[in-house]
């Protein structure tokens, strides 16, 4: 019963939440109430037994997303225009379709129910249950479905991810128009230390320290947050370690590939919002990105081609030792380090895609910081000085 | 009482879905649309977490020394962890296209585009 209140409790924000998002005007609240609406949804999956989804919500929909919107806000304007000339048609079309779906509702097996068809199916959550342990292997139920059970599914969904990120990149990363008179002058050697770059028509600030109100909000990244920067440099090992905790745990608890991907990610893209995307980029440069996205899925793809090989079905991980245990042992293994190495892969390059658009004009001070040698050996048409690291043959 | 404890979770869920849906139709700022849609995302995902939760049971992983354990079940909790994972990344491929439609209009109000359009049929 406490259950069923805590859950009541839950819905009941996240209605509150929905409002206040069709009420608000401010988009930047709007985009921090779905963060929070998201991370209310997270809890209240781990009251309903979801452990694993609670902890993608928790760090996909309250964290990267949330990056990402207010990545694409800051291109943008921060208020909606007022309308209000069809939300009268709107308004009623909503009531009459969520009548008509509260009516279906009605037989509906009810919250909780062991008798429901999908708790009862033979071959689904039964076989699931009760065989999972001697034919996958793995406590964690959710890992031994996903990997597989439903690898060819999960093979799908990490092939979408990759495209996703290919789609965002030829759309906002390949277009450059950094132009050489914009270098600053005194960038390059003269921030050894924590304080970020400055502004290259705003020496003022490095000596003085003020923020100028005209660029801070846009600069934000490379004002001094002293404190920030201290407290992410102690964070950001903790983050990376947890998430090579996740990804090799997941096999017994809670956890897997895409959410170690995107814990990951998340310590590079907490990197870049406090130091700003140069340094980033020198820790992390976007040549080794895109290499993390295709490798995930070569990884993933080869594991599959190779049980073909050996004469097993695709994905058929039984084939990849002698024990068939051990085999799907091994064939999680690689196929759950695929989807993280291109989760990572991608969420650290959705983040520099709207991140770099915004510092564009000032890319070619990276000529002196050493992140362009490494674009110009390994990125196949990009020449050094004019090519930008992140745009090979573009 | 008891459909109304039995079935609020589904209720709620399309309270939220028909939220994202107003949003989605009645506002014409297009990165609030995707605020929309991720409300409406998010409750399809409540919807299936529903689906899969069963009475006195608990998260699915194995324990070794409780044979008579009941479990949620796991399957919806795949399907959604991967949905949610590729939800984030078609988000991006959207909000990359609303920067982009913003430096190609400079607006991203949805009538304020129409009328740009209108104004230059050939462009």
């Amino acid at each position: 019963m406490i259950e069923h209140l805590v859950i009541g409790a839950l819905l009941t924000f996240l209605v509150v939440i929905a409002i206040g998002i069709i009420v608000l005007r401010d988009l930047l609240a709007a985009v921090v109430l779905l963060g929070l609406y998201s991370l209310v949804a997270a809890g209240a999956f781990i009251v309903m037994d979801a452990v694993d989804v609670a902890f993608t919500e928790a760090a996909v929909g309250a964290g990267i997303s949330t990056i990402l919107f207010l990545g694409a806000l800051s291109f943008t304007s921060h208020e909606q225009k007022p309308r209000g000339n069809d939300s009268i048609v709107a308004a009623v079309f909503v009531v009459i379709t969520g009548a008509l779906l509260i009516y279906g509702t009605l037989d509906m097996p009810h919250y909780g129910s062991a008798a429901s068809p999908a708790q009862t199916h033979p071959e689904l959550a039964v076989r699931f249950i009760e065989r999972s342990a001697g034919e996958v292997g793995p406590p964690n139920l959710v890992t031994s479905v996903l990997g597989s059970y439903r690898g060819y599914d999960t093979l799908g969904e990490t092939v979408v991810v990759f495209a996703a990120g290919i789609a965002v990149l030829s759309l906002l990363g390949l277009r450059r128009r950094g132009s050489p008179g914009n270098l600053p002058p005194e960038a390059p050697g003269s921030a050894p230390g924590l304080t970020p770059v400055p502004a290259p028509h705003d020496p003022a600030a490095e000596t003085s320290g003020a923020i100028d109100p005209a660029t801070g909000p846009r600069r934000y990244a490379r004002q001094r947050h002293r404190v920030l920067q201290v407290v992410t440099k102690l964070i950001v090992p903790f983050v990376l370690l947890f998430a090579l905790y996740v990804q090799f745990h997941g096999d017994y608890g809670p956890g897997g590939g895409f959410q170690a991907g995107v814990i990951f990610a998340s310590a590079f893209i907490l990197h870049g919002l406090i130091f700003g995307l140069q340094r980033t980029r020198q820790v992390m440069p976007p040549s080794v990105v895109r290499m993390l996205m295709a490798g995930g899925v070569l990884i993933y793809g080869g594991t599959g081609a190779v049980t073909m090989l050996l004469g097993g079905n695709l994905l058929d991980y039984d084939v990849l030792a002698h024990d068939p245990l051990h085999g799907q042992h091994w064939g999680l293994f690689a196929i759950e380090l695929g989807v993280g190495v291109t989760v990572t892969g991608v969420m650290i390059s959705l983040f520099y895609a709207f991140a770099s658009r915004r510092s564009d004009d000032r890319e070619p001070a990276r000529d002196a910081d050493g992140s362009t040698p490494t674009g110009a050996t390994t990125g196949a048409g990009g020449t050094p000085r004019a090519g930008d690291a992140s745009t090979p043959g573009a | 009482m008891s459909q109304l404890v039995g079935l609020y979770n589904y209720w709620v869920v399309i309270v939220l879905m028909m939220a994202g849906l107003y949003i989605l139709i009645a506002r014409y700022n297009l990165v609030k649309k995707m605020i929309g849609l991720g409300v409406f995302q998010t409750s399809i995902f409540y919807l299936y977490i529903t689906m899969g939760k069963v009475d006195g049971g608990t998260a699915p992983i194995l324990l070794e020394d409780a044979p008579d354990t009941v479990y949620s079940n796991p399957l919806p909790h795949v399907l959604i962890l991967t949905a949610i994972v590729v939800g984030v990344a078609t988000t991006a491929v959207a909000l990359a296209l609303t920067v982009r439609i913003h430096e190609a209009f400079g607006t991203i109000e949805e009538d304020e585009i129409k009328a740009i359009e209108a104004a230059e049929p050939e462009a």
